[in-house]
């Protein structure tokens, strides 16, 4: 089984954001990261490579950056991925990124593609199902469990209300939420020292129309002050959630 | 023309989150001249399909198959797809929740239709269409242009609110999908929560973090709780402990919610808490650090000891029901 883990570089989630104009992230400052699900989702690839060394034979991580996006690929590299692909070009929105993808997939086999139900950018929880749609895949939404049982792919997603076990059939490709691993694998000297020499391909984007476009950014309103009681008079927070706010 | 909405049910019933879309939609509809079409897959009754006309709906097309039984993202994507065509749709919503955020993005590549996920507002305008989403988990928002001639929006929960229409009873009409293919997935088990307030669906939500020292003190938050008639949550330290189960972590990678009445208690408010719970209407927060992250989100503040606080609140607010 081959497996592939999309991975897209964002900014740590401590950042504080800011623009340059309206129109562009202010990118001083940032340090950028693997973002969060698709790190899960390695990990998770990674466990499942070592239980199961006969069925897993390789670990490929996929990213649409430039050459900035390439430390974050190294450092999926020096996780456990085996070797990486680059499409060459800034991502510029979701149809674009899921497109290229899709490019590169059609053209190599794998068993399951993993991508993360949101990232921490854009927030657009796109990629994963649009990906699936180009490529006429199944798509398994909101994964929280991933497992391999009697040769059986055994998969656990969040439905409304519950959680639902799912036996699907390879290939597809899981959008991995929270759950799926607990911490995030951390690189070992070991793993950081190998990452250097494994194969790393940089691949030419292909012409993709944009179907949607970011005009400009805002700020949110600032809060206004927050009304402060103490220990003493709780009864007059009570009173005005209850009077005021009408909300108990 | 008209605007589409992807209405989802629970065991044959809508939420509150439904209603909603179709109040936006209905909205959006007016400013162009359109009609609110709602699509409902599977098995509801009569008289719940005709509440959707509350709130906007002028038709109601039914979509019954029995390939559909299991939310196949892929079959799903081409049933919403054909009365998308059948209904020359050029604007289709659903719900940023965890169905909506499965099938727009499929339905977007299907249609070659620009979608704008998480969506605030109405569009800014509808030629350029251009509208308001959140990004950078809350830290910021984005105005995004579609350049497709169909477009695909996801609305954020709570981000527009209920609005009931005149009223008049919907048309439905029965519709049948030919859905080519099998799904490649088959279910093994089902684990329904039940009994409990779902988090996402809470009007209010109290929630604790680390500084309520260790999980023998979540009785408090459980006691206010069940009084409020809330759901409980936790951050994301504290589901990291193992004092709370995961599905309780709100923040950035935990669950994202927007309840009427946020209620934290010890929680000091990381970047990353906060943007899962900025789209609340009201916070109210509990700490000892008066220079604490949270109160500068907060509406109202207490500045003390939890041990002291919380049930002096529960008995007041106890007190204010029973008056």
């Amino acid at each position: 089984m081959k497996i592939l883990v999309c991975i897209s570089d964002v900014p740590d989630t401590t950042t504080k954001i800011k623009f340059a104009g309206n129109k562009e992230l202010d990118k001083a400052g940032i340090q950028w990261i693997i973002n969060p699900w698709d790190e899960l989702s390695l990990t998770r690839a990674i466990e499942l490579k070592e239980a199961h060394p006969d069925k897993i034979e390789n670990i490929t991580v996929i990213n649409v950056g430039t050459t900035a996006s390439e430390p974050t690929i190294r450092k999926a590299l020096a996780m456990g991925a085996d070797n990486a692909i680059r499409v060459d070009s800034e991502p510029k929105e979701a149809y674009f990124v899921a497109a290229q993808l899709a490019e590169v997939i059609k053209s190599k086999q794998f068993d399951i593609v993993f991508t993360g139900l949101d990232s921490a950018d854009y927030n657009g929880s796109t990629v994963g199902g649009m990906l699936a749609e180009l490529l006429d895949m199944t798509s398994v939404s909101a994964v929280s469990g991933i497992n391999i049982e009697d040769g059986k792919v055994i998969v656990s997603r969040e439905i409304d209300g519950g959680t639902q076990k799912l036996d699907v059939q390879t290939p597809f490709i899981a959008v991995v939420q929270k759950g799926i691993a607990i911490d995030p694998r951390i690189p070992a000297m070991r793993g950081i020292m190998m990452a250097r020499t494994k194969p790393l391909e940089v691949v030419a984007p292909a012409n993709i129309d944009n179907l949607t476009e970011i005009v400009e950014y805002e700020m949110p309103q600032p809060k206004g002050k927050c009304r402060k009681f103490t220990e003493e008079n709780v009864n007059e927070l009570v009173d005005v959630l209850h009077k005021e706010a009408k909300l108990i | 023309m008209t605007v589409l909405v992807y209405t989802e049910n629970r065991e044959g019933k809508f939420k509150k989150a439904t209603f909603e879309l179709l109040s936006y939609a209905e909205e959006l509809a007016k400013n162009i001249n359109a009609e609110v079409v709602a699509l409902s897959i599977g098995d509801v009754s009569p008289d719940e399909l005709n509440k959707l006309g509350n709130y906007g709906a002028k038709k109601v097309v039914t979509v019954k198959n029995d390939k559909l039984a299991l939310l196949d993202n892929k079959l799903y994507t081409a049933a919403i797809a054909e009365v998308v065509k059948k209904e020359n749709a050029k604007i289709v919503i659903l719900a940023d929740n965890l169905s909506g955020r499965a099938l727009a993005p499929r339905l977007s590549a299907k249609l070659k239709a620009g979608l704008v996920s998480g969506v605030v507002a109405v569009p800014n305008s509808y030629d350029p269409f251009v509208i308001k989403k959140k990004v950078f988990t809350g830290k910021a928002f984005a105005n995004v242009k579609i350049n497709s001639d169909i477009k695909v929006l996801t609305l954020s929960q709570n981000s527009f609110g209920i609005k009931e229409a005149s009223g008049n009873a919907p048309q439905i009409e029965a519709y049948n999908v030919e859905l080519a293919g099998e799904s490649n997935a088959k279910l093994v088990s089902v684990d329904m929560i039940t009994g409990k307030l779902l988090l996402t669906d809470a009007e209010i939500v109290v929630s604790g973090g680390r500084g309520m020292k260790g999980p023998e003190n979540w009785t408090m938050i459980e006691e206010l709780a069940e009084l409020l008639g809330a759901a409980t949550a936790c951050s994301r330290p504290v589901s990291d402990e193992g004092w709370r189960p995961h599905g309780e972590h709100v923040g950035q990678t935990g669950k994202i919610i927007a309840p009427t009445l946020y209620i934290a208690c010890g929680i000091s408010g990381a970047i990353q808490h906060v943007g899962g719970i900025s789209s609340s209407k009201v916070i109210v927060a509990i700490n000892k650090d008066p220079d604490a992250p949270i109160f500068e989100v907060a509406d109202y503040g207490v500045v003390g000891d939890f041990q002291k606080i919380l049930p002096q609140f529960t008995q007041l607010i106890k007190d204010v029901k029973n008056s």
